[in-house]
């Protein structure tokens, strides 16, 4: 079965949710409503001609000048039945990010959840066990958010833009 | 005696909520830095006598926020960062990395440098069981083996520094290929690693993997079944000790992993003897794939005495720097030299999920390009960190010294884990 076949039998189960199907560098990417994730992936899972039971990644991007869509939530699905690869995302608002667990489905979705909940702040709806994993429990802002830059940029100690410090990169 | 008597009338007042009194259990701290857990593991174990009732693991003692400093960084100087993941098969990650890069810029290598790179991976790959397999040992109560192979992990070690001037945190390579060519030492170091290592390798199985004790204290431990093991989405040795053979380097290949010829071992309980057995196996033909890849540069220079001189992928010279004697003789070269090092070369936009096989399990890397000189996103798969969550399932109710047995055969790397 091809990516294009993959994304077709989507469609056909899915009409009208899809978005932004393209295949590039060997992987299927589809965009699907936030709302609709768990219902995507259970089928994906089920379905005996995709098998997609194998979940490799999950984690989230930021796009600050996307409005009402600023958080992006990636799943990697991996076919090991089919050898193919599928990306899924799904895109949510920074001010009310809420994305059902995936959890439920894959047992590794746990830490993944609650490594982009950690960085990102997107809240998974139904997650057990939904706290800090990497950072510190005190910390109350998401830091790989893009609104904060790696470094302080109030030192004037290292201020020196060609080395990408201080200046207007960030 | 009036001191005593006030003490108590004190701590009459300390309140212990009734589950903590009723409780028959033992609340017991294992690590950060215990010494049976080699790296910052911690668990809450809740103990029932000795066996553990459950676990809760707290991860992120040593979190640096790599994806962060990645988004600020120049690609070149993303390397050094995957380094220092898992640090046991740092050219691994390394490669990866640059596979990523080499795949969005759609650059491809020519098949010398392929080879030479699988010969770095597999020598990494071997370096990398060799640790976890001998660290089974002393956690077994066995430190002899621990120490045989040590030997030949020292010798890995001297034809990285042979070849990129590093042993630990390697930064080998470049996007395209090499820095420069595997000098003559190098290839005398590796026909003379794969010489001796065969005999030590022998010698290290003949300690441990027919030894009584050592297969008692093994087998049935800390086992998972496949279908649990793909929930968890495990990879690598402790997925195919379950069962399943899944391997990057051949479900979907690169540095053409698909020239060579090799078995993918499989166990069959996913325990601790199988996942031993499996590194031991994946060890041997390791060994047979640098073989063929020297075979294989043989025949290429063979045919080409000029082959002899590639090292780096043509197409990928804008990445490359340039030879120095010409950085400080020619005007381009310097111009070069300075916009590759101040990271102003700028990479298409697009984004990308790259596999490799590491030392562990499945190494991705996903990286989204906004066309700038850093990488808009850029986020590491670390399969330790994904397999660490299944820990409590697989020692809830075995024994505390089956617990530590458990972690070491699962190859948890402390700077990957934590990222």
């Amino acid at each position: 079965m091809t990516h294009e076949q993959i994304i077709e039998t989507l469609e056909a189960a899915f009409a009208g949710q899809l978005s932004d199907c393209d295949t590039a560098h060997g992987i299927s990417a589809i965009t699907i409503p936030a709302a609709s994730n768990l219902k995507v992936l259970q089928f994906l899972y089920d379905s005996e001609d995709l098998q997609f039971r194998f979940l490799t990644d999950l984690t989230a991007v930021h796009y600050p000048n996307r409005t009402n869509e600023e958080l992006c939530v990636v799943y990697h699905l991996h076919s090991l039945h089919l050898n193919k690869r599928l990306r899924i995302k799904l895109y949510v608002p920074v001010a009310a990010p809420k994305v059902f667990t995936a959890s439920k489905l894959f047992s590794g979705a746990n830490w993944m959840e609650r490594e982009t909940f950690d960085f990102y702040g997107v809240d998974f709806v139904g997650h057990p066990n939904l706290k800090r994993i990497l950072n510190v429990d005190e910390m109350d802002y998401f830091p790989m958010r893009k609104e904060y830059p790696m470094e302080d940029p109030t030192r004037i100690d290292k201020d020196d833009e060609m080395f990408g410090r201080g200046g207007t990169i960030c | 005696m009036l001191i005593n008597k006030e003490k108590i009338t004190m701590s009459a007042h300390i309140h212990l909520d009734e589950a903590s009194i009723q409780k028959q259990t033992t609340t017991l701290n294992l690590g950060p830095t215990h010494p049976a857990t080699h790296g910052v593991f911690q668990n809450i174990l809740e103990m029932d006598g000795e066996r553990i009732v459950s676990a809760v693991p707290t991860v992120g003692y040593i979190h640096r926020a790599f994806e962060k400093i990645a988004e600020r960084r120049p690609y070149y100087q993303i390397t050094p960062l995957t380094d220092r993941l898992n640090y046991c098969s740092s050219p691994i990650n390394n490669m990866g990395w640059h596979i990523t890069v080499e795949r969005l810029l759609g650059i491809k290598t020519p098949k010398r440098v392929d080879y030479l790179r699988v010969i770095i991976m597999e020598l990494s790959r071997i370096a990398d069981h060799l640790v976890c397999n001998s660290v089974i040992g002393v956690d077994t109560g066995a430190l002899t083996s621990f120490v045989y192979v040590f030997e030949f992990r020292e010798h890995i070690y001297e034809i990285f520094e042979a070849v990129c001037g590093s042993r630990l945190t390697t930064n080998i390579g470049r996007f395209g290929g090499f820095e420069r060519n595997f000098p003559q030492e190098a290839f005398d170091k590796i026909n003379k690693f794969l010489e001796a290592f065969p005999r030590g390798m022998k010698e290290f199985e003949s300690l441990l993997t027919r030894n009584r004790i050592f297969m008692e204290r093994t087998m049935g431990v800390g086992g998972i079944s496949a279908e649990r093991a793909l929930n968890y989405s495990f990879t690598g040795p402790n997925l195919r000790a379950a069962g399943v053979d899944y391997d990057v380097r051949v479900a979907q290949p690169y540095s053409s992993y698909e020239d060579f010829d090799f078995k993918i071992p499989v166990g069959t309980t996913g325990d601790v003897y199988d996942r031993f057995l499996v590194r031991n196996q994946e060890i041997w033909e390791s060994v047979s794939i640098i073989k063929q890849a020297l075979e294989k540069i043989a025949a290429l220079e063979a045919a080409d005495p000029s082959q002899k001189e590639v090292f780096y992928a043509p197409e990928a010279d804008k990445y490359h720097l340039p030879p120095k004697e010409d950085v400080y003789t020619k005007m381009e070269a310097l111009i070069f030299h300075f916009k590759m090092v101040m990271g102003e070369i700028e990479v298409l936009p697009g984004e990308i999920y790259s596999a490799v096989e590491g030392g562990n399990g499945e190494v991705g890397y996903y990286l989204i390009s906004d066309g700038g000189r850093t990488p808009y996103r850029l986020h590491f798969r670390r399969p330790c960190f994904i397999y660490y969550q299944a820990y409590p399932e697989i020692i809830q109710g075995s024994l505390l010294s089956d617990a530590v047995v458990t972690m070491s055969s699962l190859n948890l790397i402390a700077g990957e884990l934590d990222a």
